[in-house]
């Protein structure tokens, strides 16, 4: 080797090292941020955060299976016992008469500061009177069951104005004094853990946790047959990071392994074989390193496209090897250069395209692909010849020459049909063109579908709202965001009042802002006064004052009673409520009131314009999460529209620079016009869910097969396509398919798409671009 | 002295049986036709802590074998229906709805007005020893809780009728606390 080869090789090598120790340092991820927009609205940001950290991110759900209601009961409230003792759960319900005695006793003792009908009037005589008329009333109806023990500590019926806003209709059923599903066949559980919903580690742990402590307590209680099932957006974190990480490494084993079966076929010298994924090798650190600089985080999925990315970085290799036997370093790179080059621009121009996403992952995918080829296709040119020396030569038989050329001879009588098929193509993607796209979000989510059928049922027998609906509302500090929630609350309160909504929770409810409490607290008379309102308010109630000394001296407590902090909930159950509503983000806090649907025969739908009207001007924020996401992969799918012709203007204009000929241009593009028109319309037909990275996949056809076509056009230029040429093509195109048709096994859907669009496309844009090749030299 | 006096306590109690003419499983078969219906009802609480008897009325839909609806109308609308193992409550526009599954003392204390109705003796045998007494014109069916859940709300029922219509269901609380309804049908049956 020469000096400059040593020179050239000590350099290569040394940007490797530091490339390996920038991946050793990465952090890779593999959570939902992948698809969580990178420059989000202030409602998307809401969406955001609530994936991230908010409560219900952190909310596993079990149901105890098998066996009998009491077995399950009797595990329910081991477990409970188990898990609440464990620092990493933050809550353990299981709906136990202890904890909803809890609650009960809490509300009871807290309620002048919680009630939102403690108001002056509602002390004077006249409120008096009409409150404890309305609570004798109902101590005439069977409700009033609930009521008779309390009625002479409150006689106002706090208590039960606090329980109605519970909505006792949504509580879960429960058997043998636990929750358990509407069938009754199943024990629930709550569980909150104390590690957010984007610490995939920490939902992990915990989710092991809790299968640990289960089998633990089945096996001490001796009850061999339940069964735990689990979900909860944790669970879907852990099941899909550890699907991208399985995926990763099979599918690039799968691709790899392929490759180098093919190449060595070819080559017939390990020696060549391992010199080609040096360009490979090359391409994918160098990917994983910029995207590492670029975002600080790797998504799984992203070194998941490097199966495809080995397919199509060891084209370059595959190039040289085969091509420069005869001719020569020089000669080769005179003559064959060139179209290499053009192509590696034309990939540089698809994957580049995708950069300029508002979607992260594509964004990561697009930088990683488009480093890997640079990075490929640089080594090849200047640090594999060095390496390799000039002794190099592929075998190219001349059995293989001779049928290459049949071959190409018969696909030319193909182009009448060919044309045909296309034309049926175009035709059928036009009249399919509204219902081509599938059009939510849900189309790239890894979660399966029996998963999604658990999470569905446990979610409806916990009547855990799916907090479709939510009215946001944010402040500097928490004190000011209950205030807000409280000032919203009184809007909503007017649309319960129409039966414009059913009804909605906030966080105020339990924890009212500090203003709102002194001003409670300010509406209770003093023991005194209110015994000379009560002898007035009594006359003629068959209730007499005289038997109401515990209310009065309750009252005179409330009136010396601290006010209620976040600390005094713990473990009454309701400190999860308040948690799950009141946020601290990194600008402040947010308040989350969830609306519920009116029901019955409204439906699960609400009015979005009366709710908007309604709190014009309040500064709360009404988000339909579902109508969001929607929005969100709308965008996704616009953006990725435009920037797909984007950068298939850049491919064409790339092209007419450089081939200066429209006619020669159109020879060039015609076939992969066709191949993408061929692909899309196939698996429409085949009945494969199209979605936003079918799309992208179609832009990367054009990117990826204009290599081959490019070939073709070099000899249309009067250049000779020998069997040399012809078999290096044949076979960097075997690769590249190898590599994307290999992403087409895999389960997670973006990786998926791509595969299945992007490989039987390099296929169809060497063949057709075969069928349309003009002469033959 | 003792042998007269055995004697008279078992003609006495012969004499008791001949005459009621009216057991158990004959009553309840009469109970059981009844193809439901509706009924006005007058109901009368008499708490402790209240100085006189609070009084509802309303209407009841009983459709066997296991619906019953409560409608009252004064002194406030409110509807309970129960409906299997299922109550719900309709109070000021709020619906409430609980399922007894869970809660057997509980679904043992409502169900006993529609066992009752429905003259289902097995039923109300689970939670309650029967005592009937009086004639078939006449009678009076008392139910005592046999489960400590269910002694610890209530002390008794008592249920009073003529033929195969019941007049008037008495419970007696733990606390002393009691309820009469009286019942008065609608319609012919």
């Amino acid at each position: 080797m020469t000096p400059r080869a040593w020179r050239t090789l000590l350099l290569w090598l040394f940007a490797m090292l530091a490339g390996a120790a920038v991946v050793w340092s990465s952090r890779f991820s593999a959570d939902i941020s992948f698809f969580l927009p990178a420059r989000p609205t202030v409602a998307q940001q809401v969406l955001v955060d609530q994936l991230k950290e908010g409560a219900v991110s952190r909310l596993l759900m079990l149901a105890v299976e098998g066996g009998d209601a009491a077995q399950r009961a009797g595990l329910s409230r081991d477990l409970q016992g188990r898990l609440a003792t464990l620092p990493e759960f933050a809550s353990v319900q299981n709906g136990d008469a202890r904890s909803q005695d809890a609650a009960r006793d809490f509300l009871l003792a807290h309620r002048y500061q919680l009630s939102p009908a403690v108001t002056p009037e509602r002390f004077t005589v006249d409120g008096l009177k009409t409150a404890i008329s309305n609570s004798i009333d109902l101590l005439a109806s069977p409700a009033g069951m609930l009521l008779k023990p309390y009625l002479t500590r409150d006689p106002t019926g706090e208590l039960v104005e606090l329980l109605g806003g519970l909505n006792a209709g949504a509580q879960p059923d429960s058997r043998d004094g636990v929750w358990a599903s509407h069938d009754g066949r199943r024990a629930l559980l709550l569980v909150q853990t104390r590690a957010l919903g984007s610490d995939t580690d920490g939902q992990e742990q915990a989710i092991a946790l809790i299968r640990e402590q289960f089998a633990a307590a089945s096996r001490s209680a001796g009850f061999g047959a339940l069964k735990l099932e689990l979900s909860g957006p944790g669970l879907f974190a852990v099941k899909s990071r550890a699907t991208i990480k399985r995926e990763v490494t099979r599918l690039s084993l799968i691709s790899l392994t392929a490759i180098v079966a093919v190449l060595f076929f070819v080559y017939r010298s390990p020696r060549i074989l391992l010199l080609s994924l040096l360009p490979v090798a090359s391409g994918a650190l160098a990917g994983i390193v910029a995207v590492s600089l670029a975002y600080g985080t790797v998504y799984g999925i992203t070194v998941g496209f490097g199966s495809a990315l080995i397919g199509e970085a060891v084209d370059y290799a595959i190039y040289y090897f085969v091509q420069s036997g005869r001719l020569g370093l020089d000669n080769w790179r005179q003559r064959f250069w060139p179209t290499i080059r053009l192509g590696v621009l034309t990939s540089v121009c698809g994957f580049g395209a995708l950069l300029f996403s508002g979607f992260p992952g594509l964004a990561q995918l697009g930088l990683y692909a488009l480093t890997g080829v640079l990075t490929a296709a640089l080594v090849t040119r200047f640090v594999l010849p060095p390496l390799a020396g000039t002794a190099i030569q592929v075998p190219v038989p001349a059995r293989v020459g001779m049928a290459l050329h049949a071959g190409l001879r018969q696909v030319r009588t193909l182009r009448w049909p060919v044309i045909g098929l296309a034309l049926a193509a175009f035709t059928y993607l036009g009249t399919q063109h509204d219902q081509l796209w599938l059009p939510n979000l849900s189309a790239l989510s890894t979660v399966s579908a029996a998963d999604a059928a658990i999470d569905a049922r446990l979610r409806a027998d916990l009547s855990t709202p799916d907090a479709r609906y939510l009215v946001v509302v944010t402040a500097p500090d928490r004190e000011a965001a209950l205030q807000a929630a409280e000032r919203a609350g009184q809007r909503l309160d007017r649309l319960v009042a129409d039966g414009v909504i059913g009804g909605y929770d906030s966080p105020a409810r339990f924890l009212p802002s500090a203003a709102t409490q002194v001003a409670r607290r300010a509406s209770l008379p003093s023991p005194d006064e209110l015994q000379r309102r009560l002898q007035a308010a009594l006359v003629d109630s068959p209730l007499s004052a005289n038997k109401l000394a515990p209310f009065i001296a309750d009252v005179d407590a409330a009136r010396r009673q601290p006010l209620l902090g976040r600390h005094d909930l713990a473990g009454s159950g309701l400190a999860l409520a308040v948690d799950s509503l009141l946020l601290q983000g990194a600008n402040g806090w947010s308040a989350l009131l969830p609306l519920r649907p009116v029901g019955g025969e409204q439906g699960t739908d609400i009015p979005v314009a009366a709710v908007r009207t309604a709190l014009a001007g309040s500064g709360a924020l009404f988000i339909d999460t579902k109508g969001q996401f929607d929005a969100l992969y709308g965008d996704y799918l616009h953006q990725a529209v435009w920037l797909s012709s984007a950068g298939f203007v850049a491919i064409v204009a790339l092209l007419l620079v450089t081939l200066r000929s429209p006619r020669r241009l159109a020879g060039v593009l015609l076939p992969l016009v066709m191949a993408v028109a061929l692909v899309i319309a196939g698996l429409h037909l085949a009945g494969e869910r199209l979605q936003l990275l079918h799309l992208v996949g179609m832009l990367l056809i054009v990117a990826v097969g204009s290599n081959y076509a490019l070939f073709f056009d070099r000899s249309a230029g009067g250049a000779t396509l020998d069997t040399a040429t012809l078999m290096s093509m044949a076979v960097a195109a075997t690769t590249t398919v190898i590599g994307f048709g290999t992403l087409a096994l895999s389960t997670v859907p973006v990786l998926h798409a791509i595969g299945v669009t992007v490989g039987p496309g390099a296929l169809l844009a060497l063949l057709l671009s075969a069928v349309f090749a003009s002469r033959e030299a | 002295m003792f042998r007269q006096l055995m004697t008279g306590l078992v003609l006495a109690s012969l004499a008791a049986t001949a005459h009621a003419a009216l057991n158990l499983d004959q009553l309840m078969a009469g109970l059981a036709q009844h193809k439901g219906g509706r009924a006005k009802f007058v109901e009368k609480r008499t708490l402790a802590v209240l100085d006189r008897p609070l009084v509802a009325t309303g209407e009841m839909t009983y459709t066997p074998p296991d619906r019953l609806e409560k409608r009252t109308l004064t002194p406030k609308p409110e509807t309970l229906l129960l409906d299997k193992d299922r109550v719900s409550i309709e109070r000021d526009k709020r619906t409430y709805s609980i399922s007894l599954a869970s809660r057997p003392e509980a679904l043992a204390f409502v169900d006993s007005i529609r066992s009752t109705l429905a003259g289902n003796r097995a039923a109300l045998e689970k939670n309650y020893t029967l005592q009937l007494s009086g004639s078939s014109e006449n009678w009076v069916l008392t139910l005592s809780p046999t489960a400590q859940q269910i002694a610890a709300l209530l002390q008794r029922i008592t249920v009073s009728g003529s033929k195969d219509q019941i007049h008037t269901i008495d419970y007696l609380l733990a606390d002393g606390d009691r309820s009469e309804l009286t019942i008065e049908p609608l319609e012919p049956r």
